[in-house]
């Protein structure tokens, strides 16, 4: 079977497939996937018996719940008010530069995407980002540059 | 009075209670009605910001007629200069997991979910594992209660409370209209508690060293103690545990810089107070403390000299068009034109006066916006044009 079928079928036989257990399933999704693509979304709406509409309605309305294709890496840099003042567009620039992208695009790779989000609940720490689940804090230029290079060796290139 | 007031350091929340298994056994033992007594006694309020009486909270829940009740543990701590939810549920969880179970046998409940922002996600393994064992305690005491981790996916919105319950039920999180309220009518139509991080943790407090010993702390109408989230020009940032109802000077005077020009209480939907009012300023839930008594969900921020508060404004209002659910015109539209409105004076393409229209749109938005973002945006905007006039045209 196709793997999105059966990794959608496997979400809803672990948690359910009541409406309360969408978010969670869609989550298992991007885990895995890095995205929900239409195909996805068609997939979970028919597994949960619920319009495929109201499946798309939900997952545009959270910011985490990617409805493009992202890379591997998503990078989420805090762009809110302490992230601001304390140094966050010099963070970017560093990141921009390194990957060779702009804010919103995915490097050709696929493995970094670079978004900003709003308040992480780090801003005594600030400037933040994270990298999927991961937090960093208490960012500087040089202090991204290490920490993107340790992902790309992760992955064997640079 | 309000001079002589000095900024107290208290150990509460996060001290090391080993004894929390002691604590749920005796505390269980007591009658429902007792416990919500006491509750009422101590006069908690809630810590999320809005500040409902939490015994009361409880108390209507335990008296609806419903066969399932639920217990929710707010974490979607999202408001902009607030971590202290973070660091309880990091710190001392066993607390939380303990009031819940008690708010589960005061009210009837025998299932509760803690919500937690998407963005706390690294939390869950350890938080699951705490629960774990948590349960197989109950399991011991005879104690029916189930509780489960919810991740949020980004959204602030989702911190208002009937927000909240639709995402828990897989919708949009997009408020309800209330009536009818949580208590009556919450997750899945059933009468709910939801209650804030820090919240639960006070009545943990309550419930081991009584309700006099809570309320003993801090002022009228603001009683017991309050996490604070100190960022910004601070050479303090952190979280600090405080007696309500110290006044703003006081703050600034343990945690500024010696240039402070002005602080924001209670995050982006909180209030700016410039220098020349931090005298009249207090920290404290309304009521009778000195001049201006400032509600917070405990995000203290501050800004010095080197600040433009026009790049304040412009943040915050960024962040409320992003994060606004988009459900009601007046904030969803609202958010948007203030934004642009700003933008515009700032570069001459509108008169200074029109600040004044904007004003007035904030009024309309705090009358007619159906949740508390939207009708919370007036007391930044307000407070940030009218104090700092020249820096929003110049
Ligand atoms: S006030 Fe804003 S956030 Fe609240 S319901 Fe209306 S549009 Fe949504
Ligand atoms: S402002 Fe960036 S983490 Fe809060």
């Amino acid at each position: 079977m196709d793997p999105i079928k059966s990794l959608i079928q496997n979400l809803a036989d672990q948690y359910g497939r009541q409406r309360e257990n969408l978010l969670p399933i869609m989550q298992g999704v991007i885990e895995r996937e890095n995205f929900l693509s239409e195909y996805s979304m068609v997939e979970i709406a028919r597994e949960m018996d619920i319009p495929a509409s109201e499946v798309y309605g939900t997952a545009t309305f959270y910011s985490f719940l990617e409805t493009k294709p992202t890379g591997k890496y998503t990078i989420r840099v805090c762009k809110t008010i302490t992230c601001a003042m304390k140094g966050k567009s010099q963070v970017l620039f560093a990141i921009q530069d390194m990957l060779k992208i702009k804010l919103g695009e995915t490097t050709p790779d696929n493995r970094f995407t670079l978004l900003e989000t709003n308040c992480l609940g780090w801003c005594h720490k600030a400037p933040a980002m994270m990298i999927n689940n991961e937090v960093y804090t208490e960012l500087t230029p040089e202090k991204v540059r290490e920490i993107l290079s340790d992902y790309m060796k992760q992955n064997g290139s640079i | 009075m309000a001079n002589s007031y000095q900024l107290k350091r208290v150990d509460f929340i996060f001290r090391n209670e080993n004894d929390w298994e002691k604590v749920l056994s005796t505390t269980i033992k007591k009658k429902p009605q007792e416990l919500i007594n006491e509750l009422i006694s101590s006069e908690l309020k809630g810590r999320g910001g809005a500040g409902f009486p939490t015994g009361l909270k409880w108390k209507l829940t335990s008296e609806a007629k419903a066969e399932k009740k639920y217990v929710i543990c707010n974490a979607d701590e999202g408001e902009p200069g607030t971590f202290k939810d973070r660091e309880i549920l990091s710190k001392v969880p066993y607390k939380v997991l303990t009031a819940m179970a008690v708010c589960g046998y005061v009210t009837g409940a025998k299932e509760g979910f803690i919500y937690l922002r998407g963005e706390y996600k690294f939390l869950e393994e350890e938080l699951n594992k705490e629960i774990a064992e948590f349960e197989y305690y109950c399991k011991e005491i005879n104690l029916d209660f189930k509780i489960k981790v919810f991740m949020g996916s980004g959204a602030y919105i989702c911190g208002e409370e009937t927000a909240l319950m639709e995402s828990l039920e897989g919708k949009r999180g997009e408020p309800r209209n209330k009536p009818p309220f949580p208590t009556q009518a919450g997750f899945n139509g059933s009468p709910t508690v939801i209650n804030n991080v820090e919240t639960l943790v006070h009545t943990f407090t309550i419930f081991k060293y009584g309700a006099k010993k809570f309320y003993d702390l801090g002022v009228q109408y603001s009683r017991g103690t309050k996490l604070f989230s100190v960022s910004g020009d601070t050479p303090k940032p952190g979280i600090y545990e405080l007696e309500l109802g110290m006044s703003l000077q006081d703050f600034v005077y343990e945690f500024g810089d010696g240039d402070t020009k002005a602080v924001q209480v209670g995050g982006a939907s909180g209030f700016l107070v410039p220098r020349k009012k931090f005298k009249d300023a207090a920290i404290g839930f309304k009521g009778k403390l000195t001049g201006i008594s400032l509600p917070t969900g405990g995000s203290m921020m501050l800004f010095n000299s080197s600040r433009s508060m026009f790049n304040v404004l412009d943040n915050y209002l960024e962040f409320f068009r992003e994060e606004c659910c988009g459900q009601c015109t007046p904030c969803r539209v609202g958010c948007q034109q203030l934004l642009l409105g700003i933008k515009a004076v700032k570069r001459g393409d509108k008169p200074a006066s029109y600040l004044d229209k904007l004003l007035r749109l904030t009024e309309t938005m705090q009358l007619t916006a159906k949740c508390g973002l939207g009708q919370s945006v007036a007391n930044s905007f307000s407070s940030i044009v009218e104090n700092f006039r020249e820096e929003m045209i110049y």
